[in-house]
């Protein structure tokens, strides 16, 4: 059980940054993770005064503050249209609406806990974390690095035309993940992750940190030219390379083997819009029409 | 420290440790309902109003609740009893333990979505844990009460 001496309202990002600074002291979050450890701290620092909760939207981007809690993130309708529904998808089980409506982006992300379905699903988003001291940070960087005491203030996320799907297994309902993995497919990658990406997949609660992989262009054309036995085949290979280990929820091997189902029914949905139980195999007409609409 | 919130519609001002958590802060302004369940933020026990959302008051420090407006069971007698008694109907209390927090988060429901599905409802409450299992009941009652609210709120 966590246990400190005092609580501040921060009343600038600046004193929450200066107060942050002392080792002694913690940022507040949802307060849900936090709460369970045993540990003492001297100064807990709430942003609640600072205006970080909320989505805004531009052209461009949505912008959502720290504070946001999950709850308002998992109802945005601009993001679950944007996502097809994936962003709703990997929040709706997470415990109950009362936790979500206490669990924040800005905790969720910052914790960069290994079971956490949120980091999972905004790493296959165009998204950057934007750091007070540290200016915008790619999520896959952040996700590696963290940092070590400066205050996470907004999440960004870039509107891109991409189709999303996340996916978990569970245990049981409202408990962490056992595995989970959003799949992102469509153009635009930002330079660095390959010139021929055509998307990506992110595999969370391995049980350690959620990674991305790329996904090469030429592979994902192999796929979608395949038949549903060679697609679960070059989804398993691919998923190979993810490195699992075992916890109480499950063993490596059993991790490992649900790697490659998630991504072939994450595939099949981000580019099918189904299950693809019942998907057969040669070139899909909706990313037929999408590669056209780029041609032209 | 000093905080000062609406509770159950009434303005109450009070000095509080800094690290005091909300359901003990409510249990010791007599607001009993509010039961302390697992503590680890995931039954559901211990569900209050925020300013109309529900939030579990295990998990949240009476220093933030400063400035809101709080509402507990006591707060929502009749909204409580009319649903409640649906509930009942359906032997759906069992041994009433999980009853006070359910309760509030299907209010939270009912206000959010008056006429939810059977996979909203599931949805909405499987941060409500019973652990006499009584969910069918449950689900049983949730029906009823809305199959009444429809027809205008007779029987």
């Amino acid at each position: 059980m966590l246990k400190f001496r005092e609580y501040v309202r921060a009343e600038s990002l600046e004193d929450a940054y200066v107060r942050n600074q002392k080792k002694s002291a913690h940022i507040l979050g949802g307060m849900l993770w936090l709460k369970m450890q045993n540990r003492t701290v001297q100064t807990v620092i709430d942003l609640s005064d600072l205006g970080l909760s909320g989505i805004e939207e531009t052209e461009e981007e949505y912008r959502i503050g720290a504070m946001t809690s999950l709850r308002e993130l998992e109802l945005h309708k601009g993001l679950d249209a944007m996502t097809g529904g994936a962003v709703r998808e990997s929040l709706r089980h997470i415990v109950g609406v009362q936790f979500r409506n206490l669990a924040t982006v800005g905790g969720s992300i910052f914790g960069r806990f290994g079971f956490s379905d949120v980091l999972t699903m905004f790493l296959a988003l165009d998204s950057w974390v934007e750091l007070y001291h540290g200016g915008l940070v790619p999520m896959e960087r952040f996700a590696a690095e963290g940092t070590e005491n400066d205050i996470l203030v907004r999440v960004i996320v870039k509107k891109e035309k991409r189709r999303y799907a996340y996916l978990s297994h569970r245990n049981t309902k409202t408990d962490f993940p056992v595995m989970a993995c959003a799949v992102a497919v469509g153009e635009g990658w930002r330079s660095g992750e390959g010139e021929r990406a055509a998307g990506r997949a992110v595999f969370g609660a391995t049980p350690a940190r959620a990674r991305s992989y790329e996904l090469p262009a030429e592979w994902l054309e192999r796929f979608q030219g395949s038949g549903e036995e060679e697609r679960k085949v070059l989804a398993a290979e691919l998923a190979s390379v993810v490195p699992t280990g075992s916890n109480i929820r499950a063993g490596k091997e059993f991790r490992s083997h649900l790697a490659g189902i998630l991504l072939y029914r994450g595939l099949m949905e981000a580019l099918y819009g189904g299950s693809g139980q019942a998907a057969g195999a040669g070139a899909p007409a909706c990313l037929t029409e999408e590669k056209e609409g780029q041609r032209a | 420290m000093k905080i000062s919130l609406v509770l159950n519609g009434k303005n109450v001002e009070a000095l509080i440790s800094d690290d005091r958590l909300l359901i003990d802060f409510l249990r010791d302004h007599g607001c009993l309902s509010v039961k302390r369940g697992c503590e680890s933020s995931n039954c559901g026990l211990c569900t209050v109003f925020m300013d109309d959302k529900p939030v579990l008051s295990c998990s949240v420090l009476a220093a933030r609740a400063d400035g809101h407006r709080i509402d507990t069971l006591e707060g929502l007698q009749k909204e409580a009893e009319e649903f409640g008694a649906f509930i009942a109907d359906q032997g759906a209390e069992q041994c009433g333990f999980c009853n006070p927090g359910m309760v509030m988060n299907a209010i939270a429901m009912f206000r959010e979505n008056p006429d939810p599905t059977d996979d909203e409802i599931r949805e909405y409450l499987a941060g409500n844990l019973c652990r006499c299992s009584g969910y069918e009941g449950q689900l049983r009652g949730i029906r009823a009460f809305i199959e009444y609210k429809k027809k205008g709120g007779a029987s």
